[in-house]
Parts: structure tokens; C-alpha cells; sequence
């Protein structure tokens, strides 16, 4: 399933990085510690997580995730925004928490 | 080939961008995939790690046709217990860090996972020297 279809189907706002929108979706990880995800999300995943700050576009990038999702409706910081487009990362975002969201893509990827 | 790169202790904005240049080399150089992602992962955590706890730091990056050698060399506080950082989910890293997300205690145990072999040597109050090296014929990991 490509990211924009799945923005569709769960309601995201597209944050930055719409350039990215046609990748496709391997599978979903959910962290907020930046080792956890640097050493266990695997290409293609979309990561969800509440942390806003620019370098989780660095993680992303490295690890070739096709997007990343922030939770509770925050609002990411001017230096993601600007990574996230420099990246082609799409950055979304969802006024639902971690639990709801993973739930909602899980179904929406796996079952 | 040989590269170096220098490291600003504390400059988080630029945390992961010798991974991203390495990375790109290393595609360059056709190294295979698998081996390229493993390179990159202790690369970065070794980035952050300098980031994180140094006041700054130099990258060494030696490649040749059998091998890769990532010397991370710091001047910063040191480690004192080098098994104890070792151990994961063991941090000295600053509140502020960790609300970040990093300081985990994941980076060293990253690191050893994701290289053929490492070596840590460490003077408290002065600085700590990584040495990572790995295989690129893919037989030795």
C-alpha cells in the first residue's frame, strides 16, 4: 500500500515531505527511542512516534522508512518540517495517540 | 580511500550527517546492502554518542577492498566503567537527551551488534577512542 492511500484511509495531515507520498509501505514500527528504531524498524516501515524534534528525519532517512507519523496532533518543529522536505520523508500527523493510530494501521497493513 | 570528518559535541541539528555522507559513499562504492545498513547503524550511534556526551570529536573512515575501519576519536569526560556502558539500557546520558530519545543505552550494545569487531579504549577527564571494523567480503560477520 503506497503512504498516500493509507493518509486517506486514516485521516492524516500531511505535515511536509509530499514529495514521498507515492512509497510503499513495508510494515509500521512504533518508537520513541531514536536506538530502538535505528537498530530494529527495517526499510519501507512507517514509524510512529510522539518525538518532533529534526532528528528523527535523520533516522528515517538512514534507515529508508517511507514515512514518519506524529501522534496527539503536535506539531513538529520549523527544522523537521525543513528536513522532512529536503528528504522527501513524508511527515503526518495524527490528532490520535500512539495506541489508536498503531491499532488503525495495523488493521489497515496486516489484517 | 580515507575520510575524515570533525564533530561539534552538543550540535544535535547535524547528529546522523557523517552516517548520511558514509552512506552514500558506501552506495557508491556498490557495497553490498546488508553490509551497508549495519555500517551506517554503528556509524550514527557512534555520531550521537559524540554528540551526546563529548565536546567534540573526529571521524576516521578508512575503506579498502576488504574492509571498512570507523576510528571515533573524543575529547569529553570519558568512560569510566567501559562494561558497565556496555550494558543495555545502562545510560549517563543528560535528561535533556533522553527526552530526545536518545540516551537509551542501546548505542554501544548498536554498535557491537552492527560491527565485526569493536574496541573501546577510554582516559576519564580526557577521552575515548572507538574502534569499528568491518568485513566487506561478508564471510567474517
Amino acid at each position: 500500500m503506497k503512504i498516500s492511500e493509507i493518509v486517506n484511509r486514516l485521516n492524516l495531515k500531511v505535515v511536509a515531505g509530499a514529495d514521498g507520498l507515492g512509497a510503499e509501505v513495508t510494515g509500521g514500527y512504533v518508537s520513541d527511542l531514536l536506538s530502538d528504531v535505528i537498530g530494529h524498524a527495517a526499510e519501507g516501515n512507517i514509524w510512529i512516534t510522539l518525538q518532533t524534534h529534526q532528528n528523527i528525519v535523520a533516522v528515517a532517512s538512514l534507515k529508508e522508512l517511507s514515512a514518519i507519523i506524529v501522534v496527539k496532533g503536535s506539531s513538529p518543529a520549523a527544522d523537521t518540517i525543513r528536513k522532512s522536505n529536503e528528504e522527501n520523508i513524508p511527515l503526518l500527523s495524527t490528532g490520535l495517540d500512539t495506541f489508536r493510530i498503531a491499532g488503525e494501521l495495523y488493521n489497515l497493513l496486516l489484517k | 580511500m580515507q575520510y575524515r570528518y570533525k564533530i561539534a559535541g552538543g550540535d544535535f541539528s547535524n547528529a546522523g550527517a557523517v552516517a548520511s555522507s558514509v552512506k552514500k559513499t558506501l552506495r557508491q562504492l556498490n557495497i553490498d546492502h546488508r553490509l551497508s545498513k549495519r555500517i551506517v547503524i554503528a556509524l550514527y550511534e557512534g555520531e550521537v554518542n559524540v554528540v551526546a556526551h563529548a565536546y567534540s570529536g573526529i571521524i576516521d573512515i578508512d575503506i579498502d577492498h576488504e574492509r571498512i575501519k570507523i576510528r571515533i576519536t573524543d575529547k569529553g569526560p570519558g568512560i569510566v566503567d567501559i562494561a558497565k556502558a556496555m550494558e543495555e539500557g545502562y545510560s549517563t546520558a543528560s535528561t535533556q537527551v533522553r527526552e530526545m530519545g536518545f540516551g537509551a543505552g542501546m548505542g554501544l550494545s548498536n554498535m557491537k551488534k552492527n560491527s565485526d569487531s569493536m574496541q573501546i579504549t577510554s582516559e576519564p577527564g580526557i577521552g575515548t577512542v572507538v574502534e569499528l571494523t568491518t568485513y566487506l567480503n561478508g564471510n567474517e560477520g
